[in-house]
């Protein structure tokens, strides 16, 4: 190996984030000092973002079969069987650290990093989705990065050309030094015909696809596991530059050489680059793996074999393709102005051997990289428990109307259209619910059947107590998907944590991922993809805890498919589920009292089921005219969603027996609004004592005004007014 | 009749102009690359799609302008054979010559995907005839660069002869150069040739043709394109 490579030091190891025992491990693992490039290499798969080496223990215990599950976690995307011989792929990744330095690249390369997950494994991308979550708006970075990270996830997708229809985003100031950009995509594939990254062969070729190589993003992924400190902003140079024309047409190709029968392996360089990618295939097939460099398509010129194996530039595949079909695959790679370039072969002997200019640069044991990760059973600490709010003992001076004003027009309330019209959510012509609604639901092909997705959680629940929050976020994800009429098949959840040597961030992840697998056991909505982010934390002060899960439903007849918005006056409006006024960690606590605090609701995980299984029923049988479920800001919010959505208003009831600001703005979980025809009444009220589902009349659709017994009536002009207006003039106040 | 919808590195909207098509004129488009240099024999209409032709990292439209593909799209535009340039295809119309002015980024310099109302101005084209005169129909527009321009004696000529055919206008059907959502001059959304036989206009009629996604009301303009064939 060659002399003016630099000298593996304690410093440099340090400098590659491996900590001094897990470099003991690298030298008794191969019996001598690895060379430059191999420290490298170390350092690309054993960071946490590639190892999972701090939550793989405790990803174990989550649920991840069903009948349904072609795929389940450990694949580029989790893959489920929607029918008619047809599979819906999808996955959630985050791109926080690099959208926090560089907003607009950062959350671009994001989105396309997760759209190229999903064509990897043989799907066209149909939808994407993405969650948000920005600083507190009064924070000076906050409308920069809120503007970079939108445009950027708005200009890939637009480009590649799959529709953005839906999402979250929110505003606290936990996440002034780290926003969270978790970018999910949904492709369509057919059950048959999915594509893996398990090499099978020995001898074959090894091919690399795509655009060149340069220097940028080397060591995102190690970037991506460590803290930021004061100066993150000098770590520019490890964010990608996302080109989303190279990836359009990086998809057509390889969906046509697949078509074709090339391919017998892809996995798509993301993390660590050709590193990770060559590895995962070799160490996943049992095969070795050996790469000679001077065939890699460079963007520059002198580039070493280090930076070769750690540039995570962007639009890139590696693939082993079928004996005799290199002609065939490189033509149509030509046809579409793509590089292509065979760099290697996979062996017999389990080595991964990276060449040089004719020298061996590393030689490591290809099972032992991926396998022989550090794991940590990290020490972790319970969260305390928080004490239930009474209602009785808060003093509001709010009125109801007043209340419900202020909370429609707040930054996490407000209407979000600034954003998602950045975004083309219609091409493809199948968005049959756009942004706005409980869930967005996009056709499959020519129908009559379609696809509910939707991402969610609630990181005040998580922080108060993650196990509930945990199950609280695939809870409400399956109740926006059932509520537009949907089946819940699956899910994929993206874990965003702060530095998990804290045990009391640790027990964080440990009691959320608890939440989250109870939840998902009990709703027979299984794991199949995920991603996890640690370190999210800056001069030492960590995010809430925010497991965003999104979730994937089949609707199997669009003609059924339910909307909120209010659809004419005169109707009975139900609410679906028990409402006690647990203000607890509500949104009305927060916003209008100014205290996050208190036990958040907690979540019946069996209520949940027979709710949502009454209300899926309700809307297969066309007995309810709109439907909406009930989530933060609680009964009020959502009827105010649902008036505004239409221009209709309602007369409600005076609650009995209860605090009246914890009944309309309390947040008991289970529950949905429903609105039903007068002649229907009798038939749902029937269906609701069969299926011992307690459901409560709460007033009538009329007028346009909500009018609630002595209070003042809520113009619903003037309420949508509020609600289009905070997020506009934040942005437009940053501008000239 | 017969339909050629035209396929650039980049673009994306040509499924959706080629399902359109297909699902209205009841004839499948024939899928041409752009480094063909040739039409199908026989071609009545050539659409340009939606997308981001090249990577649009030149100005839009400028590499598609001059596709090999194209002298056959000027060839068949010279015989008076039907052209529908949509977005993208608008920008490359311009950028290729066959429509005057061009397209630069939206006023407020951000992306738009938005429901947009537009004023049909007059319905005696190949494209219009199944609309009425001063309709008011409801578009998408999905671009980050509609911002139409064009110097003073262009857009004075263009309007003298009658050649804006999409206005952008207000709820109350009445134009509002103040208010238009992409800062178009004189609210232009889309441009008819002086022969009238060549459309560019920036929303998205062919993402208005199934209820199950929104209005209908771009199921006229491809009604038209069939209807105008038909006759002649």
């Amino acid at each position: 190996m060659t002399s003016f490579e630099p000298k593996i030091t304690p410093e440099l190891v340090a400098e590659h984030g491996l900590k001094p025992d897990e470099y003991e491990r690298i030298l008794k693992l191969i019996g001598r000092e690895p060379s430059f490039t191999e420290l490298g290499i170390f350092s690309a798969m054993w960071n946490e973002h590639c190892s999972y080496k701090s939550s793989r223990l405790h990803l174990k215990g989550l649920p991840t079969k069903a009948p349904w599950v072609i795929q389940g976690p450990g694949e580029n995307a989790g893959v489920i069987d929607i029918g008619d011989g047809q599979a819906a792929v999808f996955k959630m990744e985050s791109h926080n650290h690099p959208s926090y330095i560089e907003p607009h690249q950062g959350a671009a390369t994001g989105v396309g990093g997760i759209l190229r997950d999903v064509f990897t494994m043989g799907a066209r991308p149909i939808a994407a989705l993405n969650a948000l979550r920005f600083g507190d708006p009064k924070h000076p970075r906050t409308r920069h990065l809120v503007s970079g990270v939108v445009s950027g996830v708005g200009s890939y997708g637009n480009s590649f050309g799959v529709p953005t229809v839906g999402g979250l985003v929110g505003f606290h100031t936990r996440y002034d030094g780290n926003p969270l950009v978790n970018a999910m995509a949904v492709g369509l594939a057919d059950a048959d015909k999915i594509f893996y990254a398990k090499a099978t062969g020995v001898g074959l070729p090894v091919v690399y696809l795509g655009s060149k190589t340069g220097r940028d993003g080397i060591h995102g992924a190690t970037m991506a596991s460590a803290e930021f400190g004061e100066g993150a902003e000098e770590k520019r140079p490890t964010v990608q530059v996302g080109d989303p024309f190279a990836e359009k047409l990086l998809l057509e190709a390889c969906l046509e050489i697949m078509e074709a029968g090339c391919v017998v392996a892809i996995q798509d360089m993301g993390a660590a680059g050709l590193t990770c990618s060559a590895v995962e295939m070799g160490a996943k097939g049992d095969l070795g793996i050996e790469l000679d460099l001077d065939n890699v398509p460079c963007r520059e010129t002198g580039m070493s074999a280090y930076e070769m194996m750690l540039s995570e530039s962007q639009e890139r595949m590696l693939m082993v393709i079928a004996p005799g079909k290199e002609e065939q695959a490189e033509a149509i790679f030509r046809k579409w102005g793509l590089d292509f370039a065979i760099v290697g072969h996979t062996t017999d002997d389990l080595r991964f051997v990276v060449k040089h200019k004719g020298e061996i640069k590393a030689d490591l044991p290809i099972k032992e990289l991926g396998d022989e990760a550090p794991l940590y059973d990290r020490p972790w600490v319970e969260t305390p428990k928080q004490q239930r709010i009474d209602p009785a003992a808060l003093e509001i001076s709010a009125t109801i109307p007043g209340a419900l004003e202020r909370l429609i027009g707040s930054p996490d309330f407000a209407s979000k259209r600034w954003i998602w019209e950045q975004y083309d959510y219609l091409i493809l012509n199948n968005t049959a619910q756009r942004p706005g609604g409980d869930a967005a639901v996009v056709r499959v092909l020519d129908g009559p059947k379609a696809l509910a997705m939707s991402c969610d959680v609630t990181p005040r629940y998580c922080e108060a107590d993650p196990f509930e929050g945990g199950k609280q976020a695939v809870a409400e994800v399956w109740r926006n998907i059932t509520a537009v009429g949907a089946r819940p098949l699956a899910l994929t959840d993206n874990l965003n944590f702060g530095n998990p040597e804290k045990p009391e961030i640790m027990g964080q992840l440990v009691g959320c991922l608890r939440g989250i697998g109870a939840a998902a056991l009990a709703l027979d909505f299984p794991v199949v993809s995920g991603n996890v982010s640690l370190y999210n934390e800056t001069n030492g002060r960590g995010i809430l805890p925010t497991p965003t899960i999104g979730g994937v439903g089949v609707l199997d007849d669009i003609d059924t498919m339910a909307t909120l918005a209010f659809k004419a006056g005169g109707e009975v409006i139900f609410v679906v589920g028990e409402t006690t006024g647990w203000l607890g960690q509500s949104a009305f606590l927060a916003e209008i009292l100014d205290r996050e605090e208190g036990a958040p609701p907690p979540v019946d995980l069996e209520l949940e089921r027979k709710n949502g299984d009454f209300v899926r029923a309700l809307i297969d049988a066309r007995l309810v005219t709109a439907v909406h479920d009930v989530s933060d800001g609680g009964l009020l919010v959502a009827l105010a969603e649902m008036a505004m959505a239409s221009g209709i208003g309602a007369n409600l009831l005076a609650p009995e027996g209860i605090n009246p600001h914890a009944y309309w703005f309390g947040e008991d979980q289970a529950r949905y609004v429903i609105t039903v025809a007068s002649g229907e009444k009798a038939q749902v009220l029937r269906q609701a004592e069969i299926a011992g589902v307690t459901l409560s009349k709460i007033g009538a659709t009329a007028g346009d005004r909500l009018n609630i017994p002595g209070e003042r009536p809520i113009v619903i002009d003037a309420l949508r007014e509020r609600h289009e207006a905070w997020l506009p003039i934040y942005m437009g106040a940053g501008m000239m | 009749m017969k339909s050629a919808v035209l396929v650039f590195p980049g673009s994306n909207r040509e499924g959706d102009a080629a399902r359109a098509l297909t699902m209205i004129t009841g004839s499948k488009p024939a899928m041409v690359w752009h480094a063909e240099t040739a039409l199908p024999a026989g071609t009545d209409l050539v659409v340009l799609p939606g997308g981001f032709s090249y990577g649009d990292y030149l100005r839009c439209g400028a590499i598609a302008g001059r596709a090999a593909i194209m002298d056959a799209v000027r060839e068949h535009a010279a015989r008076g054979g039907l052209v529908l340039g949509i977005c993208n295809g608008f920008q490359i119309l311009c950028e290729s010559g066959l429509l005057p002015g061009v397209l630069v980024r939206n006023a407020r310099l951000r992306f738009i995907c938005r429901e947009a109302l537009l004023k049909v101005e007059r319905n005696d084209t190949p494209f219009t005839r199944r609309y009425a005169k001063g309709a008011v129909v409801r578009f998408p527009v999905a671009h980050g660069e509609g911002n139409y321009t064009a110097d003073v004696e262009t857009l004075k000529r263009l309007e003298g002869e009658g050649r804006v055919v999409f206005r952008y206008v207000s709820p109350g059907g009445q134009r509002d150069d103040t208010q238009v959502l992409n800062g178009a001059a004189n609210s232009i959304g889309g441009i008819v040739s002086e022969k009238l036989n060549v459309l560019g206009l920036m929303p998205h009629p062919e993402n208005h043709v199934d209820p199950v996604v929104g209005p209908t009301d771009g199921r006229a303009l491809f009604e038209s394109i069939a209807g105008a064939l038909e006759r002649a």
